[in-house]
């Protein structure tokens, strides 16, 4: 059996996979971990989201891989480059958990599921199906993609392992 | 990012007293809940990229129990309890006789009892603070949770994503019994709470 390389994405982060290599990232919590795959290429995207808009960012050079709305069509160029078609992704996701739940908390708190709405409203935008999610709760999730199969692992210390 | 840059070796020594003063009684009140000697470690302050807040306590996929409080008022921030299983198990059987059990997880009662631990130490914490800073600061009610250390710890993190990929933070370590019980600090100002941390003090950045 051949070893499939690990190719690591961290927090605020994105990188793409092919030849079967796994795209993995750790410890999301209200984060979201998005994959994008093109079943045909085998060639798979994946994207480690924290923040739902760059409309609040107040940085001098914007992080594209930090907040929902860029870091999609940038990990869609990069798959573009690396020869899939935009037509034939197909998307999953995992993570926007709500870690602690507080009463009567700002709007900041809820930056899970607002991660979560703000990732499926761009893939709406662009057209790409989601087939499966993982969302939600209050755990957190590390996730693996795997660009041989096209499936998502889904690892937390409460639930174990899950594949969608 | 512009406050943290500009923040000189002599405004870090202060946040480092601030976080020593903060953890100093935390550890006298953990040592008397345990009536052993607790040591503590010189706090450290830095601004680390987010991908390395994590690995302070073993990673992003270690698993810890935060206790975790949301302080607001003059100063906001987050701050964060964290122990290794092993640590909480000790606490549990230690301090409150509760019996070993081989089964993984935690009862209700385990959890509320670590959570008090967790309340009774980062009240300490803050109250010191707040006395030694003279700036209000009122802590939400305290959430426990078991899980990933990566997935806890960028909870604290957002409001430092808005402005760059790093995160000012105070960070104490203390131990107890031997090295059985070890446990972690963390407070992390809100990025516009410095200005006011040192004003209060008398420390002007001007």
């Amino acid at each position: 059996m051949i070893q499939q390389s690990i190719i690591k994405v961290g927090m605020a982060d994105l990188n793409i996979a092919t030849e079967g290599a796994i795209l993995k990232t750790t410890g999301l919590g209200s984060c979201v971990g998005l994959a994008l795959y093109d079943p045909s290429r085998k060639i798979a995207g994946m994207a480690h989201v924290m923040l739902p808009s760059s409309e609040i960012a107040r940085e001098a050079s914007i992080n594209l891989a930090k907040y929902a709305d860029t870091a999609i069509p940038e990990l869609l160029e990069r798959m573009a480059g690396a020869g899939a078609a935009v037509e034939r992704l197909q998307a999953k996701l995992a993570g926007g958990a709500q870690m602690f739940v507080m009463a009567g908390h700002s709007d900041s708190m809820r930056i899970g599921p607002r991660n979560v709405e703000s990732c499926l409203a761009m893939l709406h935008s662009y057209k790409i199906p989601v087939l499966s999610q993982d969302t939600g709760g209050n755990f957190g999730r590390t996730i693996e993609f795997d660009s041989d199969r096209g499936m998502l692992m889904i690892r937390s210390v409460q639930y174990g392992i899950k594949e969608i | 990012m512009s406050i943290i840059n500009r923040l000189a070796a002599f405004e870090l020594d202060v946040l480092k007293e601030v976080g020593n003063i903060g953890a100093g009684n935390a550890a006298t009140a953990l040592s008397t809940l345990l009536d052993k000697p607790v040591d503590m470690a010189v706090p450290k302050v830095s601004l680390l990229p987010f991908e390395e807040v994590a690995e302070r306590v073993g990673g992003s996929e270690q698993i810890v129990i935060a206790v975790f409080l949301r302080v607001e008022g003059e100063s906001p921030g987050n701050l964060f309890f964290l122990i290794k299983e092993e640590s909480a198990k000790g606490m549990l059987q230690g301090l409150l006789s509760f019996d070993e059990h081989s089964s993984d997880g935690y009862t209700e009662m385990e959890l509320s009892a670590l959570c008090e631990i967790g309340n009774i130490l980062t009240g300490s914490y803050l109250s010191s603070l707040a006395d030694f800073i003279g700036l209000s600061m009122a802590p939400s009610v305290p959430a426990i949770a078991l899980d990933m250390a990566g997935a806890i710890l960028s909870y604290g993190l957002v409001q430092y994503g808005e402005m760059g990929d790093a995160a000012l933070l105070i960070e104490t370590t203390f131990l107890g019994d031997g090295q059985a019980l070890e446990g972690h600090f963390f407070l992390i100002p809100d990025p516009e709470s410095f200005d006011k941390i040192f004003k209060a003090l008398g420390v002007g950045s001007e």
